[in-house]
């Protein structure tokens, strides 16, 4: 473990489970609790073109987690990229703690948004691609983490269906699918949003080159979704 | 004589051309009122479509990235159906917007309950930070149209009616302005209730409170006139009765008073009809004032 200076900027993978523990208690975290994990990981170590020098950039890439339940593992990517101080980590959930059991933007260095309440990280992330667009700011990307149960709100909808015919090609979404949903087809996830005109993959949530190779494929002219599928919740 | 919603595309789309900063997010009503600015400045006029969480929601990521978004629907497709989106993308992301809304209280009769919003400010009454402006005029309208988009990143509500004064009064996007004093009460009159309120209240010894801008609430003023006017005061609002009953109350709580909020009632009445029909349902047209005011303030009522 590397994670008692504040300031060491070596964390790895192999860190986040002791993160996690600082705030859970337990290194030993079930699925549940771990579900955006690997996407998280991925997104800020490969993806994203953020750092916590750079929150004030408007040229940064814009990362919303509207998944708001269970956010230990962002937190976890977040101390260990070096936006929130590890010592915050144990105070998690307590009165003095910038660190909710849903996160706050205006507490929170580097979210982006608060979220807690499920359906409403995608709508604003359409208002920030157009935000972005309208400014000229034709570099950063916008990305939404969802879950597949938080599908269900009719809010992702109204989004979904107008970020396709509308071309917003900047946004995307990771749906983290860990089978939560009660009412669920198989491929309808993905099936949803092609229907609106997005560019569509499914791929393995545990697998970091799987991941990374989705988010990065083109998609020109098309906003984009992948579909991480881990284990399901309830196994 | 036009309507405050004839000024609203015009000013705004004036405004999208002198300020780079401001957006408008529509909902599909009113998209044709900015056909030609939509033209000028395709990013920054947005129609969402019949998708009124989107319209809230999206109007805060325009925020988020340092925009001043403008966001236009009826009242009740505004406020009410995206509520929570007013208070969490807005209130709790501590992003801010404008919001104009038409079709008011029951600006549209025969449209029916659906298109009905009284309850509008009492729901904004709910979160922290919203200026409410209510225009009497169009031409106050226009005034305060541009002192909202121009409040910084506040959070400001515009509401916009088919109901309207006859002249337009200064306005200053903050105060009360007094049209009447006397020396029995005090009657605030607030936005398009002015020449109703006005008529109703001719010969009476009570001074008259015009509230154009109603959140924050002038406290000041109506202390000020509660000096020489006495403590009875009277809210006369065209939104839901009593919306700023607790507001007068919290502005005279050093001394003993009595407040009467008169409005639009609770009860849905289930008619269709003319704008003058619900004004007289809802005992808001001049006699029906002049009853209730005369009798709360204990003046003889001359016939």
């Amino acid at each position: 473990m590397h994670m008692t200076n504040a300031t060491d900027m070596t964390h790895t993978y192999a860190d986040l489970p002791g993160l996690m523990g600082l705030m859970t208690g337990d290194e030993k975290h079930g699925p549940a609790a771990t579900s955006t994990l690997d996407v998280l990981w991925v997104l800020y170590d490969r993806v994203l073109r953020v750092s916590p020098e750079r929150m004030a950039d408007p040229e940064r890439d814009r990362f919303l987690l509207s998944k708001g339940h269970g956010p230990m593992a962002y937190y976890a990517v977040l101390a260990a990229k070096g936006f929130v101080p590890v010592e915050w980590l144990p105070g998690f959930g307590s009165y003095d703690s910038p660190l909710g059991h849903h996160p706050d933007r205006t507490l929170v260095p580097g979210a982006e948004i608060g979220s807690g309440s499920l359906g409403h990280g995608l709508p604003i992330a359409v208002g920030t691609a157009l935000g972005l667009r309208a400014q000229g700011l034709d570099e950063p990307r916008v990305w939404a983490l969802i879950g597949d149960a938080e599908l269900d709100e009719g809010s992702n909808h109204e989004a979904i269906a107008f970020a396709g015919p509308a071309g917003l090609d900047r946004l995307h979404t990771v749906v983290v699918d860990n089978s939560s949903a009660t009412y669920a087809r198989p491929g309808g996830i993905a099936a949803r949003f092609e229907a609106a005109g997005w560019s569509a993959l499914t791929v393995d949530g545990r697998d970091h080159e799987a991941l990374y190779a989705a988010f990065t494929a083109p998609h020109p002219g098309r906003p984009h979704v992948v579909v991480a599928r881990v284990e399901p919740k309830s196994a | 004589m036009d309507t405050m919603r004839d000024r609203f595309a015009p000013v705004v789309s004036r405004l999208l051309d002198e300020d780079p900063r401001v957006a408008v997010v529509l909902a599909e009503i009113g998209v044709d009122g900015f056909a030609e600015a939509a033209r000028r400045h395709p990013d920054r006029v947005v129609n969402v479509g019949i998708r009124e969480q989107l319209l809230v929601g999206a109007a805060a990521g325009l925020a988020l990235t340092g925009l001043r978004p403008v966001v236009h629907t009826f009242a009740s497709f505004l406020v009410e159906r995206p509520f929570e989106q007013v208070k969490l993308d807005l209130g709790h992301q501590d992003a801010g917007a404008v919001l104009v809304s038409a079709a008011a209280s029951f600006d549209w009769p025969a449209g029916g309950y659906t298109h009905m919003a009284p309850g509008d400010v009492a729901l904004l009454d709910t979160l922290d930070g919203w200026t409410v402006h209510v225009p009497g005029h169009p031409d106050e309208a226009e005034t305060l149209l541009r002192h909202a988009v121009a409040a910084g990143d506040d959070k400001v509500y515009v509401r916009l009616s088919l109901q309207s004064n006859g002249r337009a009064l200064p306005v200053d996007g903050q105060r009360f302005r007094t049209v009447r004093e006397g020396r029995s009460g005090v009657v605030v009159a607030v936005g398009p209730m002015l020449d109703t309120v006005l008529a109703a209240t001719e010969g009476l010894d009570v001074t008259v409170l015009y509230a154009t801008t109603v959140r924050p609430f002038d406290g000041g003023a109506l202390r000020r006139a509660t000096q020489a006017a006495g403590t009875d005061v009277v809210l006369v609002e065209p939104y839901l009765a009593g919306t700023s009953t607790a507001a007068a109350n919290d502005a005279l709580s050093e001394v003993p008073h009595r407040v009467l909020g008169l409005g639009v009632g609770r009860r849905e009445l289930r008619r269709y009809g003319q704008v003058e029909e619900h004004v007289a349902a809802h005992g808001l047209d001049a006699r029906s004032l002049r009853e209730r005011i005369g009798g709360f303030v204990g003046a003889a009522v001359p016939a």
